[in-house]
């Protein structure tokens, strides 16, 4: 390793780079007390609005259950490493804690009549982590990247469902990046073209794909400049420590525009794959926000009332028909449809398997989405009595009986939850239809690749929404979808999410395809998801009411106990 | 000696060339890709993502373009679950670990398993042998996944002494249960193997010459029964070793450790080509690599054997 060297010249070497390395953090160390002695004003006295006495140590420590992808926003592609992206980044627009739309980056906007240019104002004083100015550029550079085939970003249709100009093109490579329908008419003014009039675009600068990143920094370190001590970045957080598979710390930057209003100093993450294991430590008093396992809820809210915590989320639970040429003769006939959806006792299955405040589903858009009624379907209003007296005898219609049962495959991803449910609802059509369902599950990927093929006939699906609005789940079920495993298809539903598009208020045309949906039932709803989790009670500010869980550690603080 | 392990390294070479050809072709065999999600992706851009990574050539050219950036560059690839990282940093993260938290485990289970396994053979059909036995099939027994969890339980939640998981550099308060849990089966193995092995020893012809000749016990056992009852101990624990230090998923999964096994399974799942393949040919390295020295060890030990 170093044949030049003499032992006793080795040994200094050695002591020389272990501890060299050390001074610079020492500079750093000195750097953070100083901030920290900045803040300590606030950190140690009450919070500026409530009035509550805060906690001096304000760390806040969760788990996640698995490694993040990546914490480059145009690259990142699952929910905690969202979660970090947010605290590391800012775009332009930001989300409250009931999920309503709040300046970030941008103060402001405007849009035409047709909103298809959009024009946003930026703020004069927000600043990357290593001093420079955001500007309108650091827009357009990052939003060209995210398109950029060089880039192969596995985000990248996001910028195709903005509706960018020339996403298309810029995409498959036909034009450059600078062909995207973004520009900077100067620092702080920014302008977007869109091929579709688009009412909620704004809304959309609220996900990690579209926040800026610093070009000079990722120029200078290419794929590294997401480590520790390389990476810029504009939140109100930094990233000072990154553990793969361990942990990861951000610490507030002191350069963030509204640091005054920070009271969190400090956020760790540690991967916990096991959840028991999860809850354990949480227990423990390790971290401050834990997991909680499947079928534990009941018991934990009984424990720790003020702890355990469910909420709805933007995600449903539902089993997809085979509707395709390949699918079973079978389910082409409505009234089995029917008899398989009603004969399920949805009630069994929240309240008895799963136990956590999940919802009965019998739409397909949850009812927590923002500006869905959840229309009164038919089945919906009967009791589960009168939904199987109605399953009998439309299968009885349909020439099914004792002496002619009906035999399908049930096809699930590998886990013991699916099973649970698989389990129930094998037993519920056997006892109230007769129906004979044999189970069968794949590992993830291949049951994927399964589905997507069209190579079942009844399969387990679930969807969470990218946004919320219906048209993130209903355009799930319309023929141009590459999401349609199950391949159902009506000219009405497609009609009517093509013009949702372009309204303003499109709750009537999603009512009137959920009724479609209850007539057709080309997938049968099962239950809507709640999220769980514990949190200590120390910890304040959760948005619970914002249903896609978007939070900022910014907006969290701790209490004195 | 020196031709043996010549001829060693010579077979190891097409070893791990047919490990790699059977790895790659099984690996793209399972359906899916890396890039197969809930959301398929839009053609364009799976289009781009393949070509970035050289997944849209046939599997031939990726395994001799894979295998070509080894040799040449030491070039395990990127990740593409991992976005910010190559399969090299993965292993040089994730293998020190791995290597320390296996290596104190093999020295506890050789350091309980032979002295227990022993005394049991000397006092055999004692309390000492019955408790010995029971200790090693009550070890056997337990499976770390449900002793792992429960020393959390016991260590950190009830009594407080220890941290639950985490890693830290390999601080020793990080390092004890997790080598708790993973030796344990081993000791148990060790012990028992120890304990048969002995009292073939033990009843062998020329030491009850020895005791007729009136040695000293202590003399009998370390110079004439120690060394010999050894050697299906050492067989054991060549691939033992290997099993060590290559990883234990349910070990990172538990204790969070950030070790190997967890990116080894993991990557298997996510099919994420390049981690698997460059942790198999990791693994496959150290598997001849150990066999090799468990084979010199054992000629060392029997004299009888020679290469």
């Amino acid at each position: 390793m170093y044949p030049h060297l003499f032992m006793e010249d080795f040994v200094f070497y050695l002591f020389k780079e272990k501890y060299m390395n050390y001074l610079p953090k020492s500079l750093a160390v000195g750097f953070v007390l100083a901030t920290f002695a900045a803040s300590s004003v606030l950190a140690a006295g009450t919070h500026p609005v409530t009035g509550e006495a805060l906690a001096d140590d304000q760390t806040f420590t969760y788990s996640l259950l698995d490694e993040f992808t990546s914490v480059d926003p145009q690259i990142v592609e699952d929910v905690s490493g969202s979660d970090i992206i947010r605290d590391l980044f800012e775009g332009l627009m930001n989300q409250d804690a009931d999920g309503n739309l709040v300046p970030g980056v941008a103060t402001g906007f405007t849009t035409n009549d047709a909103k298809n240019v959009y024009t946003f104002t930026l703020r004069d004083n927000a600043m990357w982590s290593d001093g420079n100015q955001v500007t309108a550029h650091d827009f357009v550079y990052a939003w060209q990247r995210l398109a950029d085939p060089a880039t192969a970003s596995p985000y990248s249709w996001f910028a195709e469902i903005m509706a960018l100009e020339n996403v298309g093109a810029v995409m498959s490579g036909e034009l450059g990046p600078e062909a995207l329908g973004i520009r900077a008419l100067d620092n702080h003014t920014l302008e977007v073209r869109l091929t579709a009039s688009l009412p909620y675009f704004a809304a959309m600068t609220t996900h990690a794909s579209t926040f800026p990143t610093p070009q000079w920094t990722i120029r200078t370190f290419g794929n590294d400049w997401t480590k520790p001590g390389n990476i810029v970045s504009n939140g109100a957080y930094v990233l000072t420590e990154h553990i793969p598979m361990e942990r990861t710390i951000r610490e507030r930057n002191s350069l963030y525009w509204n640091d005054e209003a920070t009271i969190l100093d400090k956020v760790v993450t540690l991967v916990i794959n096991d959840e028991n294991v999860d809850l354990t430590r949480y227990l423990a008093g390790e971290t401050d926000k834990g997991t909680v396992p499947s079928g534990q809820y009941l018991r934990l809210k009984e424990e720790y009332p003020n702890q355990a915590t469910s909420f709805p989320r933007l995600c449903n639970y539902y089993m997809t028909f085979n509707l395709s040429p390949s699918g079973p003769e079978a389910f082409k006939d409505v009234r089995v449809r029917h008899a398989l959806a009603y004969a399920i006792d949805r009630s069994v299955i929240t309240e008895k398997i799963l136990q956590a405040g999940q919802i009965n589903a019998f739409t397909f858009t949850p009812g927590a989405t923002a500006g869905f009624d959840v229309p009164a379907v038919a089945f919906g209003q009967m009791s589960q009595d009168e939904r199987n007296a109605k399953a009998q005898e439309l299968m009885a219609e349909a020439g099914y009986g004792p002496d002619n049962p009906l035999s399908f495959e049930y096809l699930y991803n590998t886990s013991e939850g699916h099973k649970k449910i698989a389990i129930a609802a094998q037993q519920m059509w056997k006892e109230t239809l007769g129906a004979n369902a044999t189970l069968a599950n794949q590992e993830w990927k291949t049951f994927l690749k399964t589905r997507g093929g069209q190579g079942f006939e009844l399969a387990r699906g679930a969807w969470c929404g990218d946004y919320n609005e219906a048209s993130t789940f209903l355009d799930l079920l319309s023929t141009p979808s590459g999401y349609n495993d199950g391949k159902f298809s009506n000219a009405e539903v497609d009609q009517l999410m093509l013009e949702a598009r372009t309204m303003s208020d499109a709750s009537a045309n999603y009512t009137r395809v959920e009724e479609i949906l209850a007539n057709e039932m080309p997938v049968i709803p099962i239950y809507h998801y709640a999220g769980v989790f514990m949190l200590k009670t120390n910890v304040k500010g959760w948005p619970y009411n914002n249903v896609e869980q978007n939070w900022y550690s910014r907006n969290l603080y701790k209490v004195a106990q | 000696m020196f031709n043996y392990i010549i001829k060693r390294i010579g077979i190891a070479i097409p070893t791990l060339l047919i490990l790699i050809v059977v790895t790659f072709y099984l690996m793209h065999a399972a359906p899916g890709g890396p890039f197969t999600s809930e959301r398929p992706l839009p053609a364009q851009v799976l289009a781009n993502i393949e070509a970035k990574y050289g997944l849209d050539q046939p599997v031939w050219r990726q395994m001799i373009n894979y295998s070509w950036g080894v040799v040449t560059e030491f070039d395990f690839g990127p990740s593409y679950k991992y976005h910010d990282r190559t399969v090299n940093e993965i292993i040089a993260q994730g293998f020190p670990i791995t290597l320390k938290y296996g290596f104190w485990s093999f020295i506890v289970a050789i350091g309980v398993g032979i002295p227990l396994g022993a005394i049991a053979a000397i006092r055999k059909n004692t309390w000492i042998d019955y408790f010995a036995v029971g200790v090693s099939i009550g070890a056997q027994v337990l499976p770390n996944f449900v002793m792992a969890p429960l020393l959390i339980i016991v260590f950190t939640l009830w009594l407080g002494w220890l941290p639950g998981g985490g890693w830290h550099g390999g601080d020793w308060e990080y390092l004890v249960m997790p080598v708790i849990a993973l030796s344990t089966s081993y000791m148990a193995s060790i012990a028992r193997i120890t304990r048969s092995s002995m009292l073939e020893v033990l009843n062998a012809n020329y030491i009850r010459t020895a005791r007729a000749k009136g040695l000293p016990t202590k003399t009998i056992f370390f110079r004439h029964v120690f060394k010999p009852s050894l050697l299906p101990v050492i067989s054991y624990l060549g691939p033992a070793f290997v099993g060590l230090i290559t990883g234990s998923v349910v070990i990172d999964m538990i204790f969070s450790t950030g070790g190997m096994g967890y990116f080894f399974v993991n990557a298997a799942f996510n099919r994420d080509y390049a981690v698997m393949m460059g942790i198999t040919i990791l693994v496959g390295s150290l598997t001849i690599l150990f066999s090799l020295i468990a084979d010199l060890l054992y000629a060392w030990v029997d004299p009888k054997i020679r290469y």
